[in-house]
């Protein structure tokens, strides 16, 4: 099985955030790999163990993605697809998809696999869109796959508790949902592999995407606040005790 | 402008958040001068589309085809492209569930259009529309519009609307119109099988008037017993966000956000939890909401009427003791 993860490297949990025009300003923070898309790299990774093949990690961004695509390496990917791209944020979920797919129509791989959305942008359309721009049946948020006789079987999750399994032919673009699996970590012997595997890098000019934006970020902001937050001080025990007073007293919920 | 709110339903039951969006739907008619229809799809939905006419929209669209009966991306894709060629609405507006997640960036990229995806409100500015949604887990929001020409698509996120607010038909009901679509076996890929719950839930945190939640901050299983402790001084469930749950450390059922349980209790007390929106969305209608984080900045912080910056390592045990001192 060939099988494409499509990997995006956003910036750290705790990354300090600070806005600069309608993007973030990117020199004083760190990066990692997103970590939805984190699931969906250790499930290719399942996949290849249990039926073999191949995993191709795919990351759009400027120069720093390639620490992500070698962290995919590392864990156990075969080779690394980087789409070189310094105004990478400037595109909308279509001009995004359309590279990507772009990067990957060549590789014909049977499982086109995404994250369920980014912790940066968040759009949560990328595997649909590809599955739209590649003309591949999709399913997304799956918490299960089942390979067997060219065909899937997926465990959908629906909201409210709910599930439902769901039969889809190869080839086929799957959004992963975050804790479908347990991640691995990289080992030191993967790091040492991972320096020799290839990674190829393109730009959207040489795969000749071009695409229009049907949308435009305006400005980006810290959101003003709804409600008015009383924020206790003190030591740990003075503001537990505060706290305590407040919602007896004052909220009267305890 | 005219509107068209897709709605939802599953299982002969409506997903509420269809009304919510109905109801942004009539917000933003209103402001433009526009008007609002509304869309049905499915098979033998006489039901759905007749308790959409009561409300005040212009007409309502009724999609009833066999192939429509369970929800398949490629059924809804295709069935909705034509309705919309048909219909020709300037804004297509669904609310943002897990299904539309599934289909709608899809729909709308057949059409050659773009989707504004999971908004938390809209705005008028100059008689442009915008859209606000959030960026970075809602540590920052984005004023999004849209480029060239309609349809457009935009998805609003549970929560940001209240369905309580959309106006009922003036003068008696809207007509049901039934909307013929083209649709074969062959053109629909994948195969909906059974749905099912897992195992079935030993606590029912809906219920629950007081909820202590942790999240990541927790940081490893051997601390929930901490967080435990000021659940049990305060007579509350212990509930989780969704990392906590992925890594087994509390029981799913016990997950609170968009795809675990939504939660409306008297006080949300949360440990550790940054707020990104896929918790918020689960417990921002409890009545008290208290937050506990290290980091001031956290988006939690947002909508907590009372808030503690610091280490909850060293506030849960001071609060344990507190809580049990008030008794």
């Amino acid at each position: 099985m060939k099988i494409i993860v499509c990997i995006k490297q956003v910036p750290a949990k705790d990354a300090p955030l600070a806005i600069a025009g309608n993007w973030i300003k990117e020199s004083d923070i760190g990066f990692e790999m997103n970590e939805p898309d984190s699931f969906a790299l250790e499930e290719a990774l399942r996949l290849k163990e249990k039926h073999g093949g191949e995993v191709i990690a795919l990351s759009m961004g400027p120069e720093r993605v390639k620490q992500t695509i070698k962290e995919a390496l590392a864990k156990g990917a075969d080779r690394g697809i980087h789409i070189s791209d310094d105004r990478f944020f400037e595109l909308d979920p279509l001009g995004a998809s359309k590279a990507l797919s772009a990067a990957v129509k060549g590789e014909n791989a049977d499982l086109i696999l995404t994250g369920l959305q980014s912790d940066d942008q968040g759009f949560g359309q990328t595997g649909v869109l590809m599955a739209a721009e590649l003309d591949r049946p999709h399913a997304t948020i799956i918490m299960a796959i089942e390979a067997a006789d060219g065909k899937l079987k997926l465990k959908r999750e629906l909201e409210a508790g709910w599930f439902q399994w769901v039969e889809c032919p190869l080839p086929a673009v799957l959004s992963i949902q975050s804790g479908i699996n347990k991640v691995r970590y990289a080992t030191l012997k993967g790091i040492m592999a991972a320096k020799k595997k290839e990674i190829a890098i393109v730009t959207r000019e040489s795969l000749g995407v071009t695409s229009e934006p049907t949308q435009r970020v305006e400005k980006i902001y810290v959101p003003t606040k709804t409600k008015k937050t009383e924020f206790l001080t003190g030591t740990p025990k003075e503001m537990a005790a505060k706290l305590v007073e407040k919602l007896r007293f004052d909220a009267r919920v305890i | 402008m005219k509107i068209l709110v897709i709605s939802e339903h599953r299982q002969g039951k409506w997903n509420n958040s269809s009304f919510e969006t109905l109801a942004a739907a009539q917000q933003i008619a209103a402001a433009a001068n526009g008007s609002v229809s509304a869309a049905v799809l499915g098979k033998g939905i006489g039901t759905f589309a007749d308790e959409l006419a009561n409300k005040a929209v212009a007409e309502v669209l009724a999609v009833d085809h066999d192939l429509l009966a369970d929800y398949t991306p490629d059924g809804y894709c295709i069935a909705l492209n034509q309705l919309i060629e048909s219909a020709k609405p300037d804004l297509v507006l669904f609310p943002h569930t897990y299904q539309v997640r599934d289909f709608a960036p899809k729909l709308a990229a057949s059409l050659g259009k773009g989707m504004i995806g999971d908004c938390v409100g809209y705005r008028s500015e100059g008689g442009k529309l915008i859209f606000v949604r959030q960026m970075f887990q809602g540590k920052t929001v984005a004023d999004v519009s849209f480029l060239g020409s309609g349809p457009w698509f935009a998805s609003f996120q549970a929560g940001a609307f209240r369905a309580n607010l959309v106006q009922a038909h003036v003068s008696g009901k809207a007509p049901v119109n039934p909307v013929a679509v083209q649709l074969s076996a062959a053109q629909i890929r994948t195969k909906p099988l059974e749905l099912f719950k897992e195992a079935k839930s030993a606590v029912d945190l809906t219920q629950a008037p007081l909820i202590v939640a942790i999240g990541r901050g927790i940081k490893a299983p051997e601390n929930i017993p901490q967080a435990e402790a000021v659940a049990k001084a305060m007579g509350a469930e212990i509930a989780a966000s969704r990392p906590i749950c992925d890594e087994g450390w509390l029981p799913m059922e016990r997950q609170i956000g968009s795809s675990g349980q939504t939660v409306a209790p008297k006080l949300y007390l949360a440990l550790g939890i940054s707020g990104a929106i896929q918790h918020v969305v689960g417990m921002k209608g409890a009545r008290t909401i208290v937050a506990i984080n290290k980091d001031q900045n956290a988006p939690i912080f947002e909508i907590a009427d009372y808030g503690i910056v610091g280490d909850i390592f060293e506030i849960m045990p001071a609060l344990t003791e507190e809580l049990q001192k008030a008794k």
